[in-house]
């Protein structure tokens, strides 16, 4: 029979629309307007999935967010989603949904046994039980671990939804759209505030859709529905359902996760999954409800145990019977709402049992008018059953609980009182305080610009959540800035006094000892609350990691402030001793997917490339990343050709003839004013007041503790113009390096600079005939006399406006032009053109790196950080007699002290060996084995063409004086060694006739 | 999420800024002492509560700026510019 727990009538479904779906295998049928869960009650499935420690049978405990059980695998393939609460997933047409953590089955779960073994898995059990031996840990320990406790498993393919961020600013912000909620947005909306009203749920209203309350002579949720009508009319109300806010950060930012699609099978076209909302709101009202809590009793983790509201909640807002014999517990006259609403709803509710001795007169005559049960003074001691609840054993509170009147059921419906839900308001940085009257905890002082009201604040009766309501939206707008609202608050009927007297844990039947759960999700039980308190973790927060009590998904919201309370009792304290732990962001589990947003695969960083890059990549070029730059790395020229076939020939072609290589990602700066030479004086350690115009030189910044930053190459342009360039990785921190000293320490300094990276197109012409081929396009005269070795000076290039320097980083004869981006492709084919007849090539990063290795250029991988100038044997540019960034710190004695590592050149004297970027340089004749025996590393390593053996530029100690050297290159990953002779790291032209040709 | 008010460009989100550490230190003169120069580059102190800190405006107007901050609540209690002596942002003008 299908859904023969559905009431004949009722509940806010559309009873004309049938849904079918799946869980477990097994078909079903429930209506729109259902949750998951709602809709297999309506089936009469309870068991929902296994714990996550014992393997117990688990139902639905809650009909919300903060459900700790009924935890669900939802969709399949890359859609599938672990851990979703059944409570809050809307029912679509052919949703597939699967229980978690069982094995082989849902039904008969082998993994159980872990009930038995119980004692092991107790409070600090991962301290305690998989110690020793240590060599159990990978192969067994971790591996039974990884597969008994746990949730659902993630899916494996990639995730094929997208995701949306967004930002909104407003004056007023309400979080929750219950009572307290829309009477804040009417009074707030009718001033000219910005307002957002947000919900979590589809249907805003709140409690007004799930409870039989009556407002201004109407049923709540028409009241509900009328006000959300009037607000939807409103042009400066922006109304959010599906709308988690999950955090409340600082400077009163807020953020909501909205829920767009996953009500949908799949995500209408051009529609994102999900939205991650950052808003600035002015002021923030806090109408967040209050969720109820849990009685602790024996096997309260039965399914056919609920929350007394949620009980009520299936009944009214779904029209589904929860059960068909109902007992209520209660500590407090909200519950005895339950009872009648269960009633009306066709469920026989055979008892209510309230600890309290003596319950409120007005409601003991509605029970006696339906002939309902109560039994004062007692409570529900233990549930029976095995998959299901089959009776509840009552026991008195005061007194004798070794003869328990047993009561047989199918629904245990508690209450232990209800928790304002101050997570936003903690989140916030203020404190929540613990309030007598309710016991629990209420908003303390506010922090930010936030207040809490109705429930959340602790009052529970529906007229304060329509007052305070009122009240706090026409208050929000006006400390916005906005007049006063004069706007009336709506009237309800009176629901009588709340009167909760506290009922931490529920005495045991026969005194024996039952599993009494406080987290349902995380498997802990009251007694390991008394054994960590035993143990000495007796602080709240110790008690939290100990226990790992409020660590799961569900972050402890049913069961925080009864394992506070419990663990007062164990210390004889009252429960504000005890304190409460800080409740930090997520509310609500969030998706990684939402924070990554749209920076995702191709869109993950922008891609920057070069005006050539098109060209590079019609021939064929092998790209590498560089920061976000994307460059050549080589050319492949006919199919097999392998890396070290591509750069080997480049580098010959360069070393014998003419090549092209594209170094527009090297940082440019512009740098203008009379003060400029003085501020490059200052920047560099080398001296820049004497350069002369047309000139470039090559300079070393440190940072003020004295270890290198940058190198580049600055060339003086006219009178009081420079242009320097740096490193591709460090354009940007030179650039805000700059920029502090000059806005910092120097703002007496008349200069003026900024990045023209982009601007420029950078392209080197390297090689013995790039003069012979420049010469054919360029309008300068190139002869050594004219342009020497370190010129610098504005040309054309044919009609194209550019900028030479000759500078070399590949140790040939060479020179770079820079033109602007808009012509850089047609210069590099003007180019080649021109070299055609002579058979120009291009090379690639890969060359470019062999050629600087040989020429023992220092580069980013020398440039660690960690380097001074003297270990990179450049300390003969400094100029110790100006003041430079870094020049105190560089001097201080353990910089200049024997034993630092140096830079050195290295070669490989195994035959057709190349040597190994993080090679360790050790001594051959000490053991690999002994401790500290490193005396340097391989920072750069190639083949090397002109020297045919493979070479390497390292760091080792003392390294400048032990040329001759041989010392043994050892990887222990791979377990090689080879034998390497440590050398200049200058390895080709060390007298540097070639640059200067 | 730090909101900070840009002398130049008004109140922006924090991830358009960068930490520029500790404003409170004094860059000493040429002729400082070696310690003092040490001091400058490596000892600070650790505030709970007020502190000023220089923060870049470098997805911005790239201005350094002196931000006085409370570590604890991050209050923020007055932004200027990095340098007394550079002329102050008015926005209205």
């Amino acid at each position: 029979m299908s859904q023969q727990y559905r009431t004949s009538n009722g509940g806010q479904i559309n009873r004309a629309r049938s849904i079918s779906f799946t869980f477990d295998g097994k078909s079903y049928t429930g209506f729109e307007g259902d949750t998951l869960a709602s809709a297999l009650l309506a089936n009469g499935v309870h068991l929902m999935g296994r714990s996550f420690k014992y393997h117990r049978p688990r139902g639905i405990q809650t009909a919300g967010s903060e459900e700790p059980n009924a935890i669900v695998e939802l969709r399949t393939g890359p859609r599938k989603e672990p851990n979703t609460r059944a409570t809050t997933i809307e029912l679509f047409d052919g949703l597939v949904a699967k229980s978690q953590n069982r094995w082989p089955s849902l039904a008969f779960d082998a993994m159980a046994i872990n009930n038995l073994f119980s004692p092991l898995l107790s409070a600090g059990f991962y301290y305690k039980t998989f110690m020793w031996p240590a060599s159990f840990w990978t192969n067994v320990y971790e591996h039974v671990i990884r597969r008994a406790a746990g949730l659902g498993t993630a899916p494996t393919e990639a995730d094929p939804d997208f995701y949306e961020q967004c930002h909104e600013h407003c004056d007023v912000m309400i979080v929750g759209a219950g009572p307290a909620g829309l009477s804040a947005a009417l009074a707030a909306a009718s001033t000219d505030a910005r307002v957002i009203l947000l919900d979590e749920h589809p249907l805003l209203g709140g409690s007004l859709n799930s409870e039989n309350f009556s407002i201004d002579g109407k049923p709540g949720n028409e009241w509900a529905a009328e006000a959300v009508a009037k607000l939807e009319a409103m042009d400066n109300v922006h109304l959010m359902t599906r709308t988690t806010l999950f955090g409340y950060y600082d400077h009163n930012v807020v953020a909501a996760i909205e829920k767009v699609s996953d009500h949908l099978p799949v995500p209408a076209k051009g529609h994102p999954r999900q939205r991650m909302w950052t808003f600035y709101p002015g002021r923030v009202i806090l109408a967040t409800g209050a969720t109820e809590r849990p009685l602790v009793f024996g096997n309260n983790d039965k399914p056919g145990v609920m929350l007394a509201s949620a009980a009520r909640t299936y009944a009214n807002l779904y029209g589904v019977k929860p059960g068909r014999r109902a007992v209520i517990a209660t500590n407090n006259n909200d519950a005895y709402r339950s009872a009648l609403d269960l009633h009306r709803a066709g469920v026989n509710v055979v008892a209510v049992v309230d600890s309290r001795q003596h319950p409120g007169t007005q409601l003991v005559a509605e029970l006696e008018k339906l002939s309902i049960r109560l039994i004062a003074g007692a409570t529900v001691g233990a549930a029976e059953g095995r998959q299901h609840v089959k009776a509840a054993q009552i026991v008195t509170t005061q007194g004798d609980t070794l003869d328990p009147e047993r009561i047989e059921c199918d629904l245990i419906a508690a209450s232990g009182g209800w928790n304002p839900n101050v997570h936003l308001h903690s989140q916030s940085g203020a404190k929540p305080v613990y309030d007598d009257s309710i016991t629990s905890f209420i908003p303390g002082d506010s922090r930010q610009a936030e207040v809490s009201i109705g429930a959340a604040k602790g009052s529970f009766s529906l007229q304060n959540c329509l007052d305070q309501g009122t009240a706090a939206g026409a208050e929000a707008a006006k400390l916005a800035g906005f007049k006063a609202a004069n706007i009336k608050a709506a009237s309800a009927k009176d629901e009588g006094a709340y009167a909760i007297e506290a009922l931490w844990i529920s005495p045991t039947p026969y005194n024996k000892s039952f599993k009494q759960f406080v987290d349902q999700q995380n498997d802990v039980k009251s007694s390991d609350v008394a054994l960590a308190s035993q143990e000495g973790y007796d602080s709240a927060e110790l008690l939290k990691r100990y226990t790992t009590q409020g660590m799961a998904t569900d972050q402890g919201k049913t069961s925080n402030v009864n394992t506070l309370a419990i663990l007062a009792c164990q210390r004889g304290e009252p429960v504000p001793e005890v304190g409460i732990t800080t409740f930090r962001p997520p509310y609500v589990a969030v998706a990684m997917g939402v924070f990554a947003g749209h920076t995702v695969g191709y869109d993950f960083m922008p891609v920057r490339r070069t005006a050539i890059h098109d060209w590079n990549e019609k021939q064929g070029a092998v790209f590498i990343e560089a920061g976000l730059w994307l460059r050549a790395r080589y050319y492949p020229q006919r199919p097999g050709d392998t890396m070290n076939d591509c750069y080997i020939r480049e580098t010959n072609a360069t070393r014998s003839n003419v090549a092209l290589v594209d170094v527009t990602s090297l940082g440019k700066i512009d740098i203008q004013g009379p003060d400029a030479a003085e501020f490059l004086n200052r920047l560099y350690i080398n001296n820049w007041l004497k350069l002369p115009i047309g000139k470039a030189r090559y300079g070393i910044m440190l940072r003020e503790d004295g270890m290198v930053f940058d190198d580049g190459t600055t060339s003086r342009l006219a009178e009081n113009h420079y242009y320097m360039t740096t490193t591709t990785a460090n354009a940007g921190p030179v650039l805000a390096h700059m920029e502090q000293y000059h806005q910092s320490e120097w703002p007496e300094l008349d200069v003026v600079f900024c990045s023209v990276t982009e601007q420029w197109t950078g392209i080197a012409v390297a090689g013995p005939n790039s003069r012979k081929l420049l010469e054919k396009v360029i309008d300068i005269d190139l002869s050594n006399e004219a342009f020497p070795f370190m010129a610098a000076g504005e040309c054309r290039m044919n009609n194209i406006p550019g900028r030479l320097f000759r500078i070399s980083f590949s140790g040939e004869l060479a020179y770079e032009i820079n033109v602007p981006a808009d012509y850089g492709e047609q210069a590099w084919l003007e180019l080649l053109e021109a070299g055609k007849e002579m058979g120009v090539s291009v090379y690639g990063t890969e060359a470019l790196g062999t050629m600087r290795i040989e020429k023992g250029h220092v580069a980013g991988s020398e440039l660690d950080g960690r380097t001074t100038a003297k270990d990179l044997g450049l300390e003969g540019l400094a100029n110790r007699g100006k003041h430079f960034i870094g020049k105190h710190n560089s001097e201080r004695p353990a910089l200049l002290d024997e034993g630092r590592l140096q830079v050195v050149g290295l070669k490989s004297l195994v035959v057709d060996r190349n040597l190994r970027i993080g090679s360790q340089l050790v001594d051959p004749k000490v053991k690999l084995a002994t401790v500290n025996q490193s005396q340097g590393h391989i920072t750069a390593t190639t083949y090397s063409p002109q020297l045919e053996c493979g070479i390497a530029l390292g760091l080792l100690r003392d390294g400048a004086s032990r040329h001759g050297e041989q010392l043994d290159a050892v990887f222990p990953l791979d377990d090689e060694t080879l034998k390497v002779e440590v050398c200049h790291p200058v390895f080709i032209d060390p007298e540097g006739e070639l640059v200067r040709a | 999420m730090l909101r900070i008010e840009c002398p130049w460009c008004g109140i922006r989100n924090e991830d358009e800024f960068s930490y520029g550490g500790d404003a409170s230190v004094q860059r000493p003169t040429d002729d400082a002492s070696q310690d003092d120069w040490y001091d400058y580059v490596y000892t600070r102190n650790n505030p709970a509560g007020r502190h000023s800190e220089y923060w870049h405006h470098a997805n911005g107007c790239r201005a350094w700026i002196k931000v006085e901050r409370d570590t604890v609540s991050h209050e923020i209690f007055s932004v200027t510019p990095a340098s007394p002596n550079l002329p102050s942002g008015n926005r209205e003008d």
